[in-house]
């Protein structure tokens, strides 16, 4: 029978058929962090359970570390308990982990793919939504919760329910100044934030084939916010390039010998999905969230929607909820919405090609004077390579904050937050009430986008930003 | 993990949708290295205004609901982050079962191995629960039976064998899982050989 690449991956891990619905799965690879990781540890402690193997996991601090001045330590009293604490723990269970003065260091989506910690082929799981990231690789990459992350810790499986397949397929190729984060937001805003439930996206066609590694992985990145368990891309010549030669990558034999493997991972030409949708290409234009779910989108040349014209009545009382948080009138054109703040970064557009995408549209310029605009590098080695190029001074200059790598602003659990009422344009993936600070709006934008709104001081089309 | 088999309480009702991880527990409260202590933050901005006052008229904070052991509510409840502190959050104000149309699925996931019982109806089934909800009466959710049982009516819901076996008997699903030891190593072995790369 035609398989998916998802069933095929799936059908390579199971350990045992306990029943019908539920599999134990084999799972390669677990990235482990501060926030989700302290009570699983914990349980493991109490019940005198070991790491089954602390050679196939790998930790990191990321949502609680300072973007400023990383000598001085955390101030925040809670944050560095949290952080110390996943120290120790790694320590205690041997388990490798990137301190916060590690050039490695940095938010765990971004350094798994860098370190070839990410493979094709492999379930990597984290605790952590966002862990869909690594699914532009070719495996299946998933978010777990904190039991979930013991029961990983303990056993290296976990219990689970198969998924069903669905199929984006993204045809044509994308006009000039449109980028993979419009093409997530155009997604996700035409499935809706529940439309991939209990599925596993695969996204395929010519757009995505023509994309480069780090702009898929900020299509797979947000495969949550449209409420699927993983988003997946067939790995190609550009995922093995990307991957040769990376500290944890295989090497030599084992090289030709993966490789000769992931090459034969993709779905069956004749494979059945239970959904499918096309997203027409040419037809994408820069998107921005004018709302508070990433469901939310509209195109940069657009206006604010009227709860009045929605017929469904939940529907309208949540528009009507997300306007009054927002501070938006409907009818507003989105280009005549001032921000004040400017954050790119984040596990969705925090990595090198982001940061050049902005550095293009920021060089020469200056930022608009009432906008507070920072730049937080997904990683260590993210920030160590634009600093080689220059980018850095392009962004100082400019007038941007230019920062130590961490999630930052994306979730707001360090110091790096809006006051209540303040607007930013963000790169990140999340535009809830209160994400990046009690009382803070949101407006989800591409990292060009961002850079192009921090100039103009208003939401503006990048479009219009020639070179 | 406690066991779940019959709950009796006065539902609350909360009928937003898309109620997501950031709303049920805000990140200032995921810096805990605790399970427990988070019901006092939970739905902590729709609780309490920027002077920590709390919100008379939000649902859980007038009598009876703030004692609700069950809460009605939108469909997509729980969208957004893998934060366990939702359904910690949830447990730990009281709430050990929700009705919904639809759940994110590690949230989902999360309440099972909290001994919590997450139950899909729909919105029209959910409506005759929220309009009862008004009479601050019990209901009665039998897990063993699969069914909610309100005046004198009572609507199925389903369930998956093993996660209903789970929670009936508070089995604790790590110490299940480590029983296929050998099996998992055997699996190990197996990969060792065909994809040394990566084992």
């Amino acid at each position: 029978m035609p398989q998916t690449l998802y069933d095929k991956i799936w059908n390579e891990h199971i350990v045992h058929q306990q029943d019908s619905e539920t599999t134990l799965l084999y799972v390669d690879r677990h990235l482990v962090h501060e926030v989700t990781s302290p009570q699983a540890f914990e349980g493991l402690r109490i019940l005198k359970r070991r790491v089954r193997r602390p050679d196939l996991t790998l930790a990191v601090a990321d949502h609680n570390v300072p973007t400023s001045d990383r000598e001085v330590g955390i101030a925040d009293e809670e944050s560095k308990i949290q952080v110390d604490t996943l120290e120790k723990n790694c320590k205690e269970f041997g388990i490798e982990f990137f301190d916060m003065k590690d050039k490695r260091q940095g938010i765990v989506h971004i350094i798994g793919p860098e370190q070839g910690f990410t493979q094709p082929g492999t379930i990597i799981v984290c605790g952590d939504s966002h862990t869909a990231t690594h699914g532009a690789f070719g495996s299946l990459a998933f978010g777990i919760g904190t039991s979930e992350v013991e029961h990983v810790l303990a056993t290296q499986t976990l219990i689970q329910k198969k998924s069903k397949n669905f199929k984006v397929n993204v045809t044509g190729s994308l006009p000039t100044g449109v980028t993979s984060k419009d093409v997530i937001l155009q997604t996700i805003g035409k499935i809706g934030t529940a439309g991939g439930t209990g599925m596993v996206i695969e996204y395929m066609g010519s757009v995505i084939e023509n994309l480069n590694v780090e702009q898929r992985m900020t299509i797979c990145n947000m495969s949550i916010e449209a409420g699927a368990r993983a988003g997946i891309i067939a790995p190609d010549q550009k995922t093995f390039q990307y991957l040769k030669d990376k500290p944890m990558s295989p090497k030599g034999k084992n090289w030709v010998r993966a490789e000769e493997y992931w090459s034969k991972l993709k779905s069956d030409t004749d494979a059945k999905f239970d959904k499918e949708v096309e997203i027409k290409g040419d037809e994408i234009s820069p998107m921005v969230t004018w709302g508070t779910s990433p469901q939310d989108v509209v195109s940069i040349t657009g206006v604010v929607p009227d709860p009045e014209k929605e017929k469904d009545i939940d529907k309208k009382a949540s528009m009507s909820r997300s306007l009054a948080y927002m501070g938006l009138k409907p009818n507003t054109k989105i280009e005549d919405i001032k921000v004040d703040r400017i954050f790119i970064g984040s596990c969705t557009n925090g990595r090198i090609g982001d940061l050049r995408e902005a550095a293009k549209i920021v060089n020469g310029k200056t930022v608009a004077q009432h906008v507070n605009a920072m730049i937080v590098p997904g990683s260590g080695l993210v920030k160590q390579q634009a600093e080689q190029e220059g980018i850095d001074k392009i962004f100082i200059k400019a007038g941007f904050d230019w920062r130590e790598p961490g999630c930052s602003m994306c979730l707001a659990m360090n110091a790096d937050k809006l006051d209540p009422k303040e607007r930013c344009a963000s790169t990140s993936n999340r535009n809830f009430e209160g994400r990046q600070g009690r009382g803070g709006r949101t407006h989800l934008v591409s990292p060009s986008m961002a850079a192009a709104a921090a100039v103009k001081g208003h939401l503006t089309d990048v479009r219009k930003f020639k070179n | 993990m406690k066991k779940f088999n019959i709950l009796k309480g006065i539902p609350a009702s909360l009928p937003m949708i898309n109620i997501d991880t950031d709303m049920i527990i805000p990140k200032q409260f995921l810096k805990t290295i605790k399970r427990t202590g988070l019901g006092k933050s939970l739905f902590f901005e729709m609780r309490y205004d920027e002077n920590g006052k709390i919100i008379q008229k939000f649902i859980l904070n007038k009598e009876p609901y703030n004692n609700s052991p069950i809460l009605l509510t939108g469909k997509n409840f729980g969208c957004g982050s893998s934060r366990e502190h939702a359904p910690w959050a949830l447990l730990d104000f009281g709430i050990r079962c929700i009705i919904s149309s639809g759940f994110a699925d590690i949230f989902y996931n999360n309440c099972f191995k909290n001994g919590m019982l997450p139950i899909i109806l729909d919105q029209e089934k959910i409506g005759e629960l929220t309009e009862y909800s008004k009479r601050k009466e019990n209901i009665e959710i039998n897990l063993n039976e699969q069914e909610v049982l309100f005046g004198n009516k009572r609507i199925k819901f389903e369930i998956d064998s093993f996660k209903k076996k789970c929670l009936l008997n508070g089995l604790d699903d790590i110490a299940l899982s480590l029983e296929k030891s050998e099996q998992i190593s055997s699996f190990e072995d197996k990969i060792k050989k065909n994809k040394p790369w990566v084992n």
